[in-house]
């Protein structure tokens, strides 16, 4: 059997100008970055009827109905913070230039277990650490914003306006 | 044939290299090296060993390892992935293959220049796509990253503070103390210590983060028949499992429904089922300590508290000598050696034979578990 095309997953730059990591889609999750560009935020879901279900990352089938057809679904882009991480260096250089960063793991209001990894941005361009550490907290409440890097449109978060 | 894996085959050989930050040798070189150590301890000879097992990551090759030492003709051999959580599955598949007469003497070993090496994570190439792709360029870059955000979110849930990470850095440490082997031989750890050293992924720190090391172990199996004739006091495999949560998603299990309950639970369920004792008669354990997060993590999901209660559990010197469950007896990955929890199957070991550094008096169980937070193992050794 001959393979099918894979992910350019070594030889397509994996980064962008300053050096981040630019997301390499799988086949399964290509359309989540494909929507991301048009600054939605959608998430596959199960097109059989009966079943429905949402599910993270991607991938070919339903693992409560087994069905292989799927759909993907727009979300509201709220969510709160379930938890998050300050990383220090070592780390990579692009990364270790704007740490202590954020990383925020996003619990969708649409999709309760559904949690995206993220970072709290003061805007959708605002660097990685523009967010002083002493605003994050697990439960605050966030939108989804969606900023371009090396190409592609990755989304980021900014606490919601009360 | 044995209808069951139940004390049907023991540990009779363990060796190992030194540990340092730095080793001259090749990964191969101290991989042999560790391997006819234990079979020297063993009283028996290379070329009778027929299986082998080791797990992924910094892998050391079967064939080069087998023909290097002088093995015979091998019948079995096996590989298990997700790297830590593959140690004791190691001895779980080597217990299987002989007692289901496969093969005859089994050799397990972990051999790795991690103090040296390069750091796995540094090569983002490989892990882009799935899940890297839902990870990595947010700057979710570390295995410390990937745990400090469920460790930030067990302390918000159950009220867990450093001050109970630092009781397992602090356990731990103090068992490295006493062990001439160890990295941290001579080198104790203090609260002030810990609470000022510096950040790696808050919450986690310096100290809640395992050891960079260069070194090697194995260990030995054969049937108990057999053991019964070997030069040293045989350790018996009393219960082996492997785990694979339904809907796991390794390191990043941040998409389960549940993601505090990681494949310890499941390792647990089936390790219990096949044993004859339970978690209140286990003598000592050897927990899984890459970061400190694990081990509160793990008592839960071993079953030696509820749910929530593993922080709590650290408490009062429970993890010490003379405690409710001393650990890591010889200083675990976080201050004997950090050689993907090998070190952790050998000590337990020592344990049974009554000649640990640490020694629990009489020990007659011990529980050894590998990563937490990956597909994992266990085993129960008894004396």
């Amino acid at each position: 059997m001959t393979t099918t095309t894979t992910p350019a997953t070594t030889t397509a730059a994996t980064t962008t100008a300053d050096e981040l990591l630019i997301p390499v889609p799988d086949e399964d999750g290509a359309p989540f970055w494909e929507y991301a560009a048009q600054g939605e935020l959608r998430v596959q879901a199960c097109a059989e009827p009966a079943c429905g279900k949402l599910r993270f990352p991607p991938r070919p089938c339903c693992p409560h109905c087994q069905s292989f057809d799927s759909e993907w679904r727009l979300m509201s882009g709220r969510g709160r913070i379930w938890s998050y991480v300050q990383p220090h260096p070592p780390l990579l250089p692009a990364y270790a230039a704007q740490a202590p960063y954020n990383v925020i793991l996003v619990e969708l209001a649409d999709a309760p277990h559904i949690r995206l990894v993220g970072n709290l941005v003061a805007s959708a361009d605002a660097p990685l650490d523009s967010v002083a550490p002493a605003r994050l907290r697990i439960g605050a409440r966030v939108q989804v914003v969606f900023t371009e890097t090396g190409g592609v449109a990755v989304p980021r978060w900014i606490l919601e306006k009360s | 044939m044995a209808a069951t894996l139940k004390d049907a085959t023991a540990i009779v050989g363990i060796g190992q290299t030194a540990f340092a930050k730095q080793l001259p040798q090749s990964e191969k070189e101290l991989a042999c090296r560790a391997i006819l150590s234990a079979l020297a301890d063993a009283g028996i000879e290379p070329s009778e060993v027929d299986a082998f097992s080791s797990y992924t990551m910094e892998e050391t090759d079967e064939v080069e390892v087998a023909k290097a030492i002088g093995a015979g003709d091998v019948t079995f051999f096996s590989k298990i992935g997700y790297g830590g959580g593959g140690s004791c599955a190691t001895v779980g598949h080597l217990a299987s293959a002989i007692a289901t007469g496969q093969a005859s003497v089994g050799v397990a070993w972990r051999s790795r220049k991690r103090g040296s090496g390069p750091r796995p994570w540094k090569n983002t190439a490989v892990q882009l796509p799935t899940p890297g792709q839902w990870t990595r360029p947010f700057g979710l870059l570390r295995p410390a990253d990937e745990i400090g955000m469920l460790a930030r979110r067990y302390m918000h849930e159950y009220g867990a503070t450093r001050d109970h990470l630092f009781n397992v850095a602090m356990a731990c440490r103090n068992r490295a103390n006493e062990n001439p082997a160890a990295m941290m031989y001579e080198r104790p750890l203090t609260r002030e210590m810990y609470m000022t050293s510096r950040m790696i992924s808050d919450p986690l720190c310096l100290f809640d983060n395992c050891l960079e090391t260069d070194g090697a172990l194995a260990c030995v199996i054969v049937s108990a028949e057999r053991a019964r004739d070997c030069r040293q006091k045989p350790v018996y495999v009393h219960s082996v499992a492997q785990g694979l949560p339904a809907q796991h998603h390794g390191m990043v299990n941040y998409w389960n429904d549940d993601p505090l309950s990681g494949p310890a639970w499941t390792a647990a369920r089936h390790l219990w089922k096949q044993a004859d004792f339970g978690p209140d008669d286990v003598d000592v354990a050897q927990i899984y300590d890459a970061f400190t997060p694990l081990i509160p993590l793990s008592l839960e999901g071993y079953g030696f508290c509820g749910r929530g209660e593993g922080a709590a559990f650290t408490e009062g010197g429970a993890l010490e000598m003379g405690g409710r469950l001393p650990i890591n007896t010889g200083g675990g990955g976080l201050s004997e050696a950090y050689v993907h929890g090998f070190n952790l199957i050998n000590e337990g070991v020592k344990q049974l034979r009554g000649v640990s550094t640490a020694q629990v008096p009489d020990a007659s169980t011990c529980l050894v578990t590998a990563g937490e937070g990956v597909p994992t193992s266990a085993i129960l050794l008894r004396a």
